[in-house]
Protein backbone atom coordinates (compact mmCIF):
# COMPACT_ATOMS: atom_id res chain seq x y z
CA UNK A 1 0.00 0.00 0.00
CA UNK A 2 2.51 2.82 -1.08
CA UNK A 3 -0.30 5.64 -0.80
CA UNK A 4 -0.14 4.60 3.21
CA UNK A 5 3.57 4.20 3.62
CA UNK A 6 3.38 7.86 1.90
CA UNK A 7 1.05 9.22 4.71
CA UNK A 8 2.76 8.06 7.22
CA UNK A 9 5.66 9.20 5.75
CA UNK A 10 3.91 12.15 5.45
CA UNK A 11 2.45 12.47 8.76
CA UNK A 12 5.75 11.49 10.44
CA UNK A 13 7.69 14.62 8.62
CA UNK A 14 4.92 17.06 10.11
CA UNK A 15 5.13 15.91 13.41
CA UNK A 16 9.19 16.34 13.17
CA UNK A 17 8.30 19.89 11.82
CA UNK A 18 6.13 20.82 14.63
CA UNK A 19 9.24 20.06 17.54
CA UNK A 20 11.39 21.70 15.05
CA UNK A 21 9.74 24.56 15.35
CA UNK A 22 9.03 24.05 18.82
CA UNK A 23 12.50 23.50 19.49
CA UNK A 24 13.50 26.51 17.54
CA UNK A 25 10.73 28.82 19.47
CA UNK A 26 12.87 27.45 22.77
CA UNK A 27 16.04 28.15 21.27
CA UNK A 28 16.72 31.59 24.63
CA UNK A 29 17.87 29.81 27.40
CA UNK A 30 14.92 27.83 28.51
CA UNK A 31 14.55 26.46 31.91
CA UNK A 32 11.63 24.05 33.17
CA UNK A 33 10.55 24.72 36.52
CA UNK A 34 8.13 22.49 38.65
CA UNK A 35 6.23 24.08 41.22
CA UNK A 36 2.78 24.13 43.10
CA UNK A 37 -0.76 25.00 41.87
CA UNK A 38 -1.21 27.18 44.94
CA UNK A 39 1.58 29.30 43.98
CA UNK A 40 1.16 29.20 40.18
CA UNK A 41 -2.64 30.41 40.77
CA UNK A 42 -1.57 33.33 43.16
CA UNK A 43 -0.49 35.03 40.34
CA UNK A 44 3.67 35.54 42.01
CA UNK A 45 4.93 33.99 39.07
CA UNK A 46 2.97 36.69 36.80
CA UNK A 47 5.17 39.12 38.18
CA UNK A 48 8.26 37.02 39.67
CA UNK A 49 9.29 35.21 35.47
CA UNK A 50 9.01 38.38 33.33
CA UNK A 51 12.12 40.81 35.88
CA UNK A 52 13.70 37.69 35.94
CA UNK A 53 13.27 36.43 32.15
CA UNK A 54 13.99 40.94 31.58
CA UNK A 55 17.13 40.48 33.70
CA UNK A 56 19.06 37.31 32.20
CA UNK A 57 17.34 36.38 28.93
CA UNK A 58 16.62 33.34 30.70
CA UNK A 59 13.01 32.00 29.94
CA UNK A 60 11.47 29.87 33.26
CA UNK A 61 8.42 27.79 31.91
CA UNK A 62 6.49 26.14 34.85
CA UNK A 63 4.62 23.20 35.38
CA UNK A 64 2.47 23.87 38.05
CA UNK A 65 1.81 19.94 39.94
CA UNK A 66 1.44 18.98 43.43
CA UNK A 67 4.17 19.17 45.73
CA UNK A 68 4.75 15.64 45.50
CA UNK A 69 4.95 14.84 41.75
CA UNK A 70 6.98 18.23 41.45
CA UNK A 71 9.55 16.60 43.42
CA UNK A 72 9.44 13.71 41.71
CA UNK A 73 9.59 15.36 38.53
CA UNK A 74 12.72 16.73 39.67
CA UNK A 75 14.41 13.17 40.67
CA UNK A 76 13.11 12.09 37.51
CA UNK A 77 15.58 14.86 35.28
CA UNK A 78 12.33 16.52 33.77
CA UNK A 79 12.87 19.81 34.50
CA UNK A 80 15.48 22.11 35.86
CA UNK A 81 14.78 23.54 39.08
CA UNK A 82 11.75 22.83 41.94
CA UNK A 83 9.92 25.53 44.14
CA UNK A 84 7.43 23.94 46.09
CA UNK A 85 6.71 23.93 49.83
CA UNK A 86 8.11 20.70 51.89
CA UNK A 87 10.66 21.53 53.67
CA UNK A 88 11.32 18.38 55.49
CA UNK A 89 11.04 16.67 52.00
CA UNK A 90 13.22 19.08 49.96
CA UNK A 91 15.82 18.57 52.60
CA UNK A 92 16.15 14.79 52.73
CA UNK A 93 15.52 14.50 49.35
CA UNK A 94 19.05 17.14 48.52
CA UNK A 95 20.86 14.91 51.69
CA UNK A 96 20.09 11.93 49.42
CA UNK A 97 21.68 13.69 46.29
CA UNK A 98 18.65 14.70 44.41
CA UNK A 99 18.97 18.24 44.51
CA UNK A 100 21.65 20.91 45.30
CA UNK A 101 21.78 24.17 46.76
CA UNK A 102 18.36 24.83 48.48
CA UNK A 103 17.26 27.98 49.53
CA UNK A 104 14.62 29.77 51.64
CA UNK A 105 12.94 32.08 50.20
CA UNK A 106 9.45 32.69 51.46
CA UNK A 107 6.74 32.06 53.73
CA UNK A 108 3.01 32.17 53.70
CA UNK A 109 1.03 31.36 56.70
CA UNK A 110 -1.74 29.64 57.96
CA UNK A 111 -4.95 30.51 60.15
CA UNK A 112 -7.48 29.70 62.75
CA UNK A 113 -11.06 30.07 61.60
CA UNK A 114 -14.33 29.56 63.80
CA UNK A 115 -17.43 31.04 64.71
CA UNK A 116 -17.99 34.35 65.55
CA UNK A 117 -19.00 33.08 69.21
CA UNK A 118 -15.55 30.57 69.68
CA UNK A 119 -17.20 27.61 71.38
CA UNK A 120 -14.31 26.23 72.11
CA UNK A 121 -12.31 29.73 72.99
CA UNK A 122 -9.83 29.08 71.25
CA UNK A 123 -8.75 32.63 70.92
CA UNK A 124 -7.31 32.12 74.48
CA UNK A 125 -4.58 30.29 73.06
CA UNK A 126 -1.18 31.18 71.35
CA UNK A 127 -0.38 28.17 70.20
CA UNK A 128 -2.41 26.40 67.29
CA UNK A 129 -1.90 22.53 68.90
CA UNK A 130 -2.93 23.85 72.08
CA UNK A 131 -6.51 25.32 70.11
CA UNK A 132 -6.73 22.27 68.20
CA UNK A 133 -6.78 20.35 71.79
CA UNK A 134 -9.56 22.69 73.09
CA UNK A 135 -11.84 22.08 70.24
CA UNK A 136 -11.13 18.31 70.49
CA UNK A 137 -12.19 18.33 74.13
CA UNK A 138 -15.08 20.78 73.68
CA UNK A 139 -16.22 18.30 70.99
CA UNK A 140 -16.99 21.41 68.89
CA UNK A 141 -17.35 21.09 65.04
CA UNK A 142 -14.31 20.84 62.45
CA UNK A 143 -13.99 21.23 58.82
CA UNK A 144 -10.72 19.01 57.92
CA UNK A 145 -9.86 19.60 54.09
CA UNK A 146 -9.40 15.43 53.49
CA UNK A 147 -7.31 16.05 49.87
CA UNK A 148 -4.22 15.25 51.05
CA UNK A 149 -3.39 19.20 50.16
CA UNK A 150 -0.48 21.32 51.64
CA UNK A 151 -3.14 23.08 53.70
CA UNK A 152 -4.28 19.20 55.31
CA UNK A 153 -0.82 18.50 55.77
CA UNK A 154 -0.22 21.21 57.83
CA UNK A 155 -3.18 20.41 59.81
CA UNK A 156 -2.70 16.66 60.37
CA UNK A 157 0.83 17.64 61.94
CA UNK A 158 -0.48 20.04 63.97
CA UNK A 159 -3.07 17.26 65.52
CA UNK A 160 0.18 15.06 65.91
CA UNK A 161 1.95 17.91 67.89
CA UNK A 162 -1.26 17.97 70.09
CA UNK A 163 -1.10 14.22 70.61
CA UNK A 164 -4.48 13.66 69.35
CA UNK A 165 -5.66 11.19 66.65
CA UNK A 166 -8.64 13.29 64.83
CA UNK A 167 -10.46 11.10 62.74
CA UNK A 168 -13.51 9.38 63.85
CA UNK A 169 -14.23 12.50 67.02
CA UNK A 170 -17.01 13.64 67.20
CA UNK A 171 -17.91 17.25 64.96
CA UNK A 172 -14.81 15.96 62.83
CA UNK A 173 -15.38 16.25 59.33
CA UNK A 174 -13.30 15.24 56.95
CA UNK A 175 -14.47 17.07 53.33
CA UNK A 176 -12.06 16.28 50.73
CA UNK A 177 -12.42 19.52 48.70
CA UNK A 178 -10.87 22.86 47.78
CA UNK A 179 -10.10 25.37 50.60
CA UNK A 180 -13.12 27.60 49.38
CA UNK A 181 -15.74 25.10 49.88
CA UNK A 182 -14.10 23.99 53.04
CA UNK A 183 -14.78 27.45 53.94
CA UNK A 184 -18.46 27.28 53.16
CA UNK A 185 -18.88 24.34 54.88
CA UNK A 186 -17.53 25.66 58.15
CA UNK A 187 -19.52 28.63 58.00
CA UNK A 188 -22.68 26.81 56.87
CA UNK A 189 -22.00 23.98 60.15
CA UNK A 190 -19.99 27.15 62.82
CA UNK A 191 -17.19 24.98 62.50
CA UNK A 192 -13.18 25.75 63.32
CA UNK A 193 -11.23 25.60 60.24
CA UNK A 194 -7.48 25.83 59.33
CA UNK A 195 -7.26 28.10 56.20
CA UNK A 196 -4.21 29.72 53.96
CA UNK A 197 -4.62 33.32 54.74
CA UNK A 198 -4.50 34.02 51.16
CA UNK A 199 -7.80 32.11 50.41
CA UNK A 200 -9.26 33.62 53.53
CA UNK A 201 -8.28 37.35 52.24
CA UNK A 202 -9.72 36.39 48.93
CA UNK A 203 -13.05 34.86 49.89
CA UNK A 204 -13.96 36.77 53.18
CA UNK A 205 -15.71 39.57 51.79
CA UNK A 206 -17.25 38.37 48.63
CA UNK A 207 -18.77 35.15 50.47
CA UNK A 208 -20.53 36.49 52.79
CA UNK A 209 -19.29 33.58 55.59
CA UNK A 210 -19.85 33.57 59.37
CA UNK A 211 -16.21 32.71 60.39
CA UNK A 212 -13.78 35.06 61.93
CA UNK A 213 -9.83 34.49 62.28
CA UNK A 214 -8.67 33.15 66.28
CA UNK A 215 -5.54 32.13 66.00
CA UNK A 216 -2.47 33.68 63.78
CA UNK A 217 1.22 33.98 64.56
CA UNK A 218 2.43 30.47 65.98
CA UNK A 219 5.67 30.04 63.83
CA UNK A 220 4.12 26.47 64.27
CA UNK A 221 1.81 27.89 60.90
CA UNK A 222 4.67 29.09 58.99
CA UNK A 223 4.90 27.38 55.51
CA UNK A 224 8.13 27.53 54.06
CA UNK A 225 9.25 27.97 50.55
CA UNK A 226 12.17 26.87 48.70
CA UNK A 227 13.72 26.54 45.80
CA UNK A 228 16.60 24.07 44.75
CA UNK A 229 18.11 22.92 41.75
CA UNK A 230 18.42 19.09 40.04
CA UNK A 231 21.54 17.90 40.70
CA UNK A 232 23.55 17.91 37.12
CA UNK A 233 25.69 14.82 38.35
CA UNK A 234 22.48 12.56 38.44
CA UNK A 235 20.58 14.63 35.33
CA UNK A 236 23.94 15.78 33.20
CA UNK A 237 21.56 17.16 30.74
CA UNK A 238 19.63 19.77 32.99
CA UNK A 239 20.06 23.33 32.85
CA UNK A 240 22.13 23.78 35.84
CA UNK A 241 24.03 27.41 35.09
CA UNK A 242 20.46 28.75 34.72
CA UNK A 243 18.80 26.87 37.22
CA UNK A 244 21.73 28.55 39.29
CA UNK A 245 21.11 32.12 38.27
CA UNK A 246 17.25 31.66 38.84
CA UNK A 247 17.85 30.48 42.44
CA UNK A 248 20.77 32.92 43.17
CA UNK A 249 18.23 36.03 41.52
CA UNK A 250 15.01 34.62 43.54
CA UNK A 251 17.05 34.65 46.98
CA UNK A 252 19.09 38.35 45.86
CA UNK A 253 17.30 41.56 47.17
CA UNK A 254 15.69 42.69 44.08
CA UNK A 255 14.35 39.37 43.69
CA UNK A 256 13.18 39.08 47.60
CA UNK A 257 12.14 43.33 46.76
CA UNK A 258 9.42 41.87 44.27
CA UNK A 259 8.08 39.30 46.56
CA UNK A 260 7.68 41.63 49.06
CA UNK A 261 5.76 43.98 46.84
CA UNK A 262 3.24 40.84 45.39
CA UNK A 263 -0.47 41.54 45.93
CA UNK A 264 -3.09 39.12 45.22
CA UNK A 265 -6.37 40.48 43.13
CA UNK A 266 -7.87 42.00 46.07
CA UNK A 267 -4.63 43.93 46.71
CA UNK A 268 -3.43 41.83 49.90
CA UNK A 269 0.38 40.89 50.47
CA UNK A 270 0.72 36.71 50.68
CA UNK A 271 4.48 36.05 51.07
CA UNK A 272 6.71 37.06 53.17
CA UNK A 273 10.02 36.48 51.84
CA UNK A 274 13.07 35.40 53.92
CA UNK A 275 16.11 34.62 51.65
CA UNK A 276 17.95 36.83 53.06
CA UNK A 277 17.58 37.05 56.74
CA UNK A 278 18.89 40.34 58.18
CA UNK A 279 18.58 42.60 54.64
CA UNK B 1 -28.11 30.83 35.26
CA UNK B 2 -26.53 34.28 35.36
CA UNK B 3 -23.12 32.40 35.15
CA UNK B 4 -23.75 31.01 32.20
CA UNK B 5 -25.31 33.72 30.74
CA UNK B 6 -22.19 36.23 31.31
CA UNK B 7 -19.77 33.46 30.25
CA UNK B 8 -21.97 33.92 26.68
CA UNK B 9 -21.04 37.30 26.63
CA UNK B 10 -17.48 36.83 27.69
CA UNK B 11 -16.68 34.32 25.41
CA UNK B 12 -17.94 36.23 22.51
CA UNK B 13 -16.00 39.26 23.67
CA UNK B 14 -12.65 37.27 23.79
CA UNK B 15 -12.92 35.99 20.41
CA UNK B 16 -13.92 39.70 19.61
CA UNK B 17 -10.97 41.31 21.40
CA UNK B 18 -7.85 39.13 19.15
CA UNK B 19 -6.41 38.65 22.15
CA UNK B 20 -3.18 37.00 21.05
CA UNK B 21 -2.98 34.81 24.24
CA UNK B 22 -6.17 33.55 23.30
CA UNK B 23 -5.43 33.14 19.72
CA UNK B 24 -1.88 31.58 20.73
CA UNK B 25 -3.96 28.62 22.85
CA UNK B 26 -6.69 28.57 20.47
CA UNK B 27 -3.88 28.22 17.34
CA UNK B 28 -1.89 25.71 19.24
CA UNK B 29 -5.27 23.15 20.05
CA UNK B 30 -5.78 23.31 16.28
CA UNK B 31 -2.21 22.24 16.01
CA UNK B 32 -1.69 19.76 18.21
CA UNK B 33 -5.24 18.10 17.57
CA UNK B 34 -4.96 18.59 13.98
CA UNK B 35 -1.55 16.92 13.44
CA UNK B 36 -2.96 14.00 16.06
CA UNK B 37 -6.22 13.24 14.04
CA UNK B 38 -3.90 13.20 10.51
CA UNK B 39 -1.34 11.44 12.52
CA UNK B 40 -4.25 8.89 13.57
CA UNK B 41 -5.92 8.81 10.55
CA UNK B 42 -2.90 7.66 8.74
CA UNK B 43 -2.39 4.72 10.51
CA UNK B 44 -6.14 4.22 11.56
CA UNK B 45 -7.36 3.84 8.29
CA UNK B 46 -5.32 0.95 6.75
CA UNK B 47 -5.37 -0.52 10.15
CA UNK B 48 -9.39 -0.22 10.05
CA UNK B 49 -9.72 -1.32 6.18
CA UNK B 50 -6.88 -4.21 6.72
CA UNK B 51 -9.33 -5.83 9.62
CA UNK B 52 -12.42 -5.23 7.48
CA UNK B 53 -10.62 -6.83 4.41
CA UNK B 54 -8.15 -9.05 5.34
CA UNK B 55 -8.44 -12.29 7.11
CA UNK B 56 -5.91 -13.42 9.18
CA UNK B 57 -5.70 -15.74 12.58
CA UNK B 58 -6.19 -13.57 15.60
CA UNK B 59 -8.26 -11.15 13.35
CA UNK B 60 -11.34 -11.43 15.90
CA UNK B 61 -8.60 -10.87 18.99
CA UNK B 62 -7.61 -7.57 17.28
CA UNK B 63 -11.19 -6.49 16.64
CA UNK B 64 -12.09 -6.71 20.25
CA UNK B 65 -8.86 -5.00 21.31
CA UNK B 66 -9.31 -2.04 19.00
CA UNK B 67 -12.47 -1.80 20.46
CA UNK B 68 -11.15 -2.33 24.18
CA UNK B 69 -8.93 0.47 23.78
CA UNK B 70 -11.36 3.06 22.41
CA UNK B 71 -12.46 3.46 25.71
CA UNK B 72 -8.39 4.19 26.93
CA UNK B 73 -9.16 6.65 30.16
CA UNK B 74 -6.58 9.68 28.68
CA UNK B 75 -5.07 10.30 32.03
CA UNK B 76 -3.89 6.77 31.63
CA UNK B 77 -1.80 7.31 28.13
CA UNK B 78 -0.84 10.34 29.62
CA UNK B 79 0.65 8.56 32.03
CA UNK B 80 2.03 5.80 29.76
CA UNK B 81 3.63 8.41 27.31
CA UNK B 82 5.22 10.59 30.10
CA UNK B 83 6.79 7.32 31.05
CA UNK B 84 8.60 6.47 27.91
CA UNK B 85 9.23 10.02 27.31
CA UNK B 86 10.91 10.74 30.71
CA UNK B 87 14.37 11.59 30.97
CA UNK B 88 14.37 8.44 33.16
CA UNK B 89 12.49 7.01 30.76
CA UNK B 90 13.19 4.66 27.57
CA UNK B 91 13.16 7.55 24.89
CA UNK B 92 14.14 10.11 27.68
CA UNK B 93 17.30 11.27 25.20
CA UNK B 94 14.93 12.99 23.03
CA UNK B 95 14.21 15.31 24.84
CA UNK B 96 10.76 15.72 24.20
CA UNK B 97 8.58 15.59 27.03
CA UNK B 98 6.75 18.95 28.08
CA UNK B 99 6.54 20.11 24.11
CA UNK B 100 3.54 19.87 21.52
CA UNK B 101 5.27 16.95 19.95
CA UNK B 102 4.79 14.91 23.09
CA UNK B 103 0.86 15.68 22.96
CA UNK B 104 0.51 15.11 19.73
CA UNK B 105 1.81 11.76 20.21
CA UNK B 106 -0.62 11.37 23.26
CA UNK B 107 -3.60 12.42 21.06
CA UNK B 108 -2.61 10.15 18.56
CA UNK B 109 -2.72 7.11 20.45
CA UNK B 110 -5.86 8.18 21.79
CA UNK B 111 -7.60 8.73 18.56
CA UNK B 112 -6.04 5.97 16.72
CA UNK B 113 -8.48 2.78 18.36
CA UNK B 114 -11.24 4.96 17.64
CA UNK B 115 -10.46 5.72 13.66
CA UNK B 116 -9.40 2.45 13.46
CA UNK B 117 -12.22 0.82 14.93
CA UNK B 118 -15.11 3.30 13.13
CA UNK B 119 -13.43 2.64 10.07
CA UNK B 120 -13.52 -1.31 10.58
CA UNK B 121 -17.31 -1.37 11.18
CA UNK B 122 -17.73 1.56 8.26
CA UNK B 123 -15.88 -0.95 5.77
CA UNK B 124 -17.43 -4.04 7.14
CA UNK B 125 -21.11 -3.01 6.62
CA UNK B 126 -20.85 -1.92 3.07
CA UNK B 127 -23.77 -3.71 1.52
CA UNK B 128 -22.75 -7.36 0.58
CA UNK B 129 -24.61 -6.94 -2.56
CA UNK B 130 -22.39 -4.21 -3.42
CA UNK B 131 -18.96 -6.25 -2.79
CA UNK B 132 -20.75 -9.30 -4.89
CA UNK B 133 -21.59 -6.70 -8.04
CA UNK B 134 -18.14 -5.53 -7.56
CA UNK B 135 -16.94 -9.35 -7.88
CA UNK B 136 -19.14 -10.38 -10.76
CA UNK B 137 -17.64 -7.80 -12.76
CA UNK B 138 -14.28 -9.12 -12.89
CA UNK B 139 -12.64 -7.03 -10.55
CA UNK B 140 -9.01 -8.43 -8.79
CA UNK B 141 -8.86 -9.33 -5.14
CA UNK B 142 -6.89 -5.70 -4.91
CA UNK B 143 -9.60 -3.57 -7.00
CA UNK B 144 -12.37 -4.73 -4.92
CA UNK B 145 -10.80 -3.56 -2.02
CA UNK B 146 -10.07 -0.07 -3.26
CA UNK B 147 -13.86 -0.16 -4.14
CA UNK B 148 -15.37 -1.16 -1.29
CA UNK B 149 -13.64 1.52 1.06
CA UNK B 150 -14.51 4.08 -1.44
CA UNK B 151 -18.10 2.97 -1.08
CA UNK B 152 -17.09 3.12 2.71
CA UNK B 153 -15.63 6.88 2.39
CA UNK B 154 -18.39 8.82 4.34
CA UNK B 155 -18.15 6.39 7.03
CA UNK B 156 -14.50 6.23 7.19
CA UNK B 157 -14.68 10.65 7.38
CA UNK B 158 -17.22 9.80 10.14
CA UNK B 159 -14.70 7.53 11.79
CA UNK B 160 -11.61 10.82 11.21
CA UNK B 161 -14.41 13.80 12.61
CA UNK B 162 -15.00 10.78 15.83
CA UNK B 163 -11.08 10.66 16.13
CA UNK B 164 -10.86 14.70 16.06
CA UNK B 165 -13.47 14.96 18.82
CA UNK B 166 -11.79 13.08 21.00
CA UNK B 167 -8.26 14.73 20.58
CA UNK B 168 -9.63 18.34 20.90
CA UNK B 169 -11.36 17.08 23.82
CA UNK B 170 -9.21 15.34 26.13
CA UNK B 171 -7.42 17.16 29.23
CA UNK B 172 -5.84 14.61 31.34
CA UNK B 173 -3.33 13.43 28.80
CA UNK B 174 -2.02 16.44 27.27
CA UNK B 175 -1.91 17.99 30.94
CA UNK B 176 0.76 15.27 32.03
CA UNK B 177 3.22 15.15 28.76
CA UNK B 178 2.94 18.65 27.98
CA UNK B 179 2.52 20.65 31.62
CA UNK B 180 0.02 23.18 30.60
CA UNK B 181 2.87 25.56 30.15
CA UNK B 182 1.99 29.41 29.28
CA UNK B 183 2.43 30.38 25.69
CA UNK B 184 4.30 26.64 25.12
CA UNK B 185 2.07 23.73 25.88
CA UNK B 186 -0.92 24.99 27.47
CA UNK B 187 -4.07 24.35 24.96
CA UNK B 188 -8.21 25.56 25.40
CA UNK B 189 -8.68 22.06 27.52
CA UNK B 190 -5.46 22.62 29.68
CA UNK B 191 -6.63 26.19 29.93
CA UNK B 192 -10.21 25.45 31.25
CA UNK B 193 -8.78 22.99 33.96
CA UNK B 194 -6.34 25.81 35.16
CA UNK B 195 -9.21 28.59 35.54
CA UNK B 196 -11.32 26.45 37.11
CA UNK B 197 -8.86 25.40 39.87
CA UNK B 198 -8.07 29.80 39.79
CA UNK B 199 -12.06 29.97 40.67
CA UNK B 200 -12.48 31.74 37.78
CA UNK B 201 -15.62 30.04 36.44
CA UNK B 202 -16.82 32.19 33.95
CA UNK B 203 -13.45 32.65 32.12
CA UNK B 204 -13.20 28.56 32.08
CA UNK B 205 -16.90 28.43 30.80
CA UNK B 206 -16.29 30.92 28.37
CA UNK B 207 -12.78 29.51 26.94
CA UNK B 208 -15.21 26.18 26.82
CA UNK B 209 -17.80 27.51 24.65
CA UNK B 210 -14.89 29.29 22.39
CA UNK B 211 -14.04 24.98 22.32
CA UNK B 212 -17.27 24.27 21.30
CA UNK B 213 -17.77 26.73 18.96
CA UNK B 214 -14.04 25.28 17.18
CA UNK B 215 -15.65 22.11 17.01
CA UNK B 216 -18.67 23.55 15.14
CA UNK B 217 -16.53 25.18 12.83
CA UNK B 218 -14.39 21.67 12.38
CA UNK B 219 -17.34 19.90 11.55
CA UNK B 220 -19.18 21.97 9.11
CA UNK B 221 -15.97 22.20 7.13
CA UNK B 222 -15.50 18.62 6.84
CA UNK B 223 -19.11 18.38 6.56
CA UNK B 224 -19.07 20.77 3.50
CA UNK B 225 -16.37 17.98 1.92
CA UNK B 226 -18.50 15.59 2.29
CA UNK B 227 -21.83 17.17 0.66
CA UNK B 228 -19.61 18.01 -2.28
CA UNK B 229 -18.25 14.56 -2.45
CA UNK B 230 -21.90 13.36 -2.26
CA UNK B 231 -22.76 15.42 -5.33
CA UNK B 232 -19.86 14.62 -7.72
CA UNK B 233 -21.15 10.65 -7.05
Amino acid sequence: MPIVARTSIAALGLLSLVHASAAHAAEPARIRCASTTSTQNSGLFGVLLPAFEKKTGIKVDVIAVGTGQALALGRRGDVDVVFVHAKEDELRLAAEGWFVDRRDVMVNDFILLGPPGDPARVSEEKSAAAALARIAAAGAAFVSRGDDSGTHKMELALWRKAGIVPRGRRGYMEIGQGMEAALRVASEKAAYALSDRGTWLAVKDRKNLALRVLLEGDPALFNQYGVMAVNPRRHPHVRFEEAMAFISWIASPEGQRIIAAFRDKNGNPLFIPNAVSHP
Amino acid sequence: MQEMTSSLVRAFELLLSLDPVLYGIIFLSLQVSGLAVIAAAALGVPAGAGLALVRFPGREAAVSLLNTFMGLPPVVVGLVVYLILSRSGPMGFLGLLYSPTAMVAAQTILAFPIVAALTHAGIASVDPIVKDAIRSLGATTSQAARLVVIEARYAILAAVIAGYGRAAAEVGAVLMVGGNVEGYTRVMTTAIALETSRGDFELALALGIVLLFLSLVVNLALRAVQKRGALVR
